[in-house]
């Protein structure tokens, strides 16, 4: 798994680089704690929404973030810190902000030296809020919201996109996807969950799609949770939108599929943006309602080994490969490759050294890391499509693995 | 958009009858546990989705259609219910209502904790052959689901309503919710019918658990989506009244569907809470008294 690690296996330049670092902090007298802490352990909290509406991806995310962590470990850990093992500590946010904040807090009295969370949006803009207090390094696993990195955190980093970027790719996918099949679609209706996520989502989605010729006939939010989607459903069906767009998680995002179906309401396809329940189980548990739904999200590179290993790796664990797994194992890359580089569990260097990752994920449609106020431009989401019971990546057409089926048959 | 959302009434209210149904099923074991027993059951949402979760596994494990798992998931919901209340609930709290309510909530969370623990939070569905089929009123589709568990809600409702008004069980369980030590003096084995009004309570949720699956979803925390719901249905119908859990339901669940259609999906939900408020200000007792 140690090609899943770039950049952590040492170097004559990195060792001297390190090397220097260490006697040159050393002689100040204030890193000694630091120094004490290089051969012993790297401590990372994972804050996840374990219990609550969301422990289904916060399990998923806990697996990936541990699974990136044993292979860390068992590739030598921390070489530049004498081979540092990665601990992890584990907090549950209970999907509340004001729990993940309170968790970023305990973690802080319990000595963690980077954080990793939360995927919520709202959480995540709380906990690293909290944790840029004592300038701990903060890694987003899936957080959407651009407020993440652009509030001027200098301790919060992203590997994958926000939805600032998302809502501008999926629009130009779309526009693509229209365009090769003619432009039959002229009209879009969205729907959104009420939070962070869906709401700050669903604002950018309407003039970009407007730049592809898109019009947004109707946006409607919906509360978290919503017990029946028939009236939206009703909704829909007068406005007579050739797209649909659910924005919202994966209780909701199923909720909403099924009552179409059952409320017959006619559309070229249910393209989602984020969708929370677009993925493998959804194409497993209902086939009929899935086949030819597109979505544009995180999402590994289908035609790389690695990529293609990780899912038989995850699958052999009897799990879903979904985005969450991928996004928490480099989120992990992300912090051990800054405490590599920085040779130390010193906060500043860690995160001077985030800061200017240059990582190469090879399992993700990534180009290499280049951070930006703590976003990670190298990243994208795809669209990807539901074909024949396994998912296909139909945009962009340089990471595309199938051609869409649109409109849908 | 407002003439548009006009035309869907008759589909909105519609469609809040459907599930009003169901939210009356759900609040009818609370009613009837607080109305005879002044339990308030803060577990009753981790017991309804222990019932969908029995009704998922059946169908998973034994392809038993939810519907007919009715059959096995009410009599096995009482019993479970019957037990926790007779060597649980009864004998370790003295009595003692804040003891009742750690007692639940405690329950509440080993149960929550237990599912995640062994299901964990994934969210299950089924999907039966006859899912998406739906009955054209015109104006609305209603899924053979749906009108299913309308019309079982309401026959388990009038069921219900039998067992308490023409047996000799009702009478007793009534008795005791009136006058405990009278019915003591009577002879009526008040504990035991403590035990078994409990069981009846949680054998509505094993009822509204196997109705309720078809149409959403389980995982550890579904049950907490209805708990609200039926703690609103309660009070409006009045604490212990069957007729009042029904009509709350239907009244909760078309102003939930309506509220949604007028208002926005998000904003709808605030008629609930305004029900809610209003009924404590106007009429604490609910429209139905407390009539048990």
């Amino acid at each position: 798994m140690s090609k899943f690690i770039p950049h952590l296996g040492g170097s004559r330049r990195r060792f001297i680089r390190n090397a220097g670092a260490t006697v040159a902090l050393a002689s100040t007298g204030l890193s000694m704690p630091h120094i004490a802490q290089a051969a012993g352990t790297v401590k990372i909290g994972l804050i996840h929404p374990a219990t609550g509406w969301a422990a289904y991806p916060a399990a998923q995310l806990r697996y990936g973030a541990q699974m990136a962590i044993a292979d860390i470990n068992a590739a030598g850990g921390i070489k530049s810190m004498g081979g540092a093992q990665i601990e992890a500590l584990l907090g549950d946010s209970q999907t509340k902000p004001e729990i993940g904040a309170a968790e970023v807090e305990k973690m802080n009295e319990a000595g963690v030296h980077a954080l990793q969370g939360c995927y919520q949006s709202a959480v995540g803009l709380a906990a690293s809020a909290a944790a840029a207090k004592y300038n701990i390094p903060f890694s987003v696993d899936v957080g959407v919201s651009d407020k993440l990195v652009d509030r001027g955190l200098s301790n919060v980093f992203r590997m994958a996109d926000g939805y600032g970027r998302i809502a501008r790719d999926a629009s130009a996918y779309l526009g693509e996807i229209n365009a090769a099949a003619g432009s039959p679609a002229k009209t879009v209706v969205i729907v959104h969950e009420e939070s962070e996520f869906g709401t700050g989502t669903a604002k950018l989605l309407t003039p970009a799609l407007a730049e592809r010729g898109l019009t947004v006939v109707d946006t409607i939010k919906h509360a978290n949770p919503t017990r029946n989607f028939d009236n939206i459903a009703l909704r829909i069906k007068s406005a007579k939108p050739d797209i649909i767009m659910p924005i919202n998680y994966p209780g909701e995002y199923v909720l909403l599929a099924k009552t179409l179906r059952q409320q017959r309401v006619d559309f070229m396809t249910s393209y989602s943006v984020l969708g929370g329940g677009f993925n493998f189980k959804f194409i497993d548990d209902m086939p009929e309602i899935a086949e030819n739904m597109i979505d544009v999200n995180h999402w590994y590179d289908p035609r790389s080994a690695s990529g293609q290993a990780m899912r038989k790796r995850t699958e052999a664990d009897g799990k879903y490969f979904t985005f969450e797994v991928y996004c928490a194992y480099m989120s992990i890359m992300l912090l051990a490759d800054g405490f590599e580089r920085a040779g130390s569990t010193d906060k500043d260097a860690v995160n001077a050294a985030l800061a200017s990752s240059t990582l190469e994920v090879d399992f993700m449609p990534y180009d290499k890391t280049e951070m930006v106020n703590g976003q990670n431009m190298g990243s994208r989401a795809v669209a990807i499509q539901a074909q024949n019971g396994d998912c296909q990546v139909v945009a962009p057409s340089a990471y595309a693995s199938a051609k869409a089926v649109f409109p849908r048959a | 958009m407002f003439s548009a959302s006009l035309s869907m009434l008759p589909a909105a209210i519609t469609n809040g009858l459907m599930y009003g149904a169901i939210y009356a099923l759900v609040a009818l074991g609370l009613t009837l546990i607080y109305g005879v027993l002044h339990i308030i059951n803060f577990a009753h949402g981790a017991m309804l989705m222990l019932a969908l979760y029995a009704a998922f596994f059946l169908f998973h494990l034994f392809g038993i259609d939810p519907y007919l798992a009715i059959l096995i998931v009410t009599p096995a919901a009482f019993v479970f219910g019957y037990v926790i209340y007779r060597w649980g609930v009864g004998k370790l709290s003295g009595g003692r209502d804040q003891n009742i309510l750690l007692i639940t909530l405690g329950l509440s969370i080993i149960i929550e904790n237990g599912a995640l623990f062994f299901f964990t939070g994934d969210q299950q569905t089924v999907s039966l052959s006859y899912s998406y089929e739906a009955v054209d009123l015109g104006f609305v589709f209603l899924s053979y689901p749906k009108i299913i568990s309308f019309f079982a809600s309401l026959l388990i409702c009038l069921l219900l309503w039998a067992l308490m008004t023409k047996t000799d069980l009702g009478r007793a369980i009534r008795a005791v919710a009136k006058q405990r030590e009278g019915a003591r003096l009577v002879g009526i084995d008040v504990e035991n019918i403590f035990a078994i009004t409990f069981g009846i309570g949680i054998a509505c949720l094993g009822a509204a658990g196997c109705m309720l699956l078809p149409i959403f979803y389980v995982d550890p925390y579904t049950g907490n989506i209805f708990v609200v719901i039926a703690f609103t249905i309660v009070v409006l119908g009045g604490m212990g009244s069957i007729v009042g859990a029904l009509l709350g339901g239907f009244i909760i669940g078309i102003t939930e569907s309506v509220g949604g259609l007028l208002l926005g999906e998000s904003l709808g939900q605030i008629g609930i809470s305004l029900i809610f408020i209003l009924i404590l200000i106007l009429k604490p007792t609910g429209l139905f008294g407390s009539k048990v």
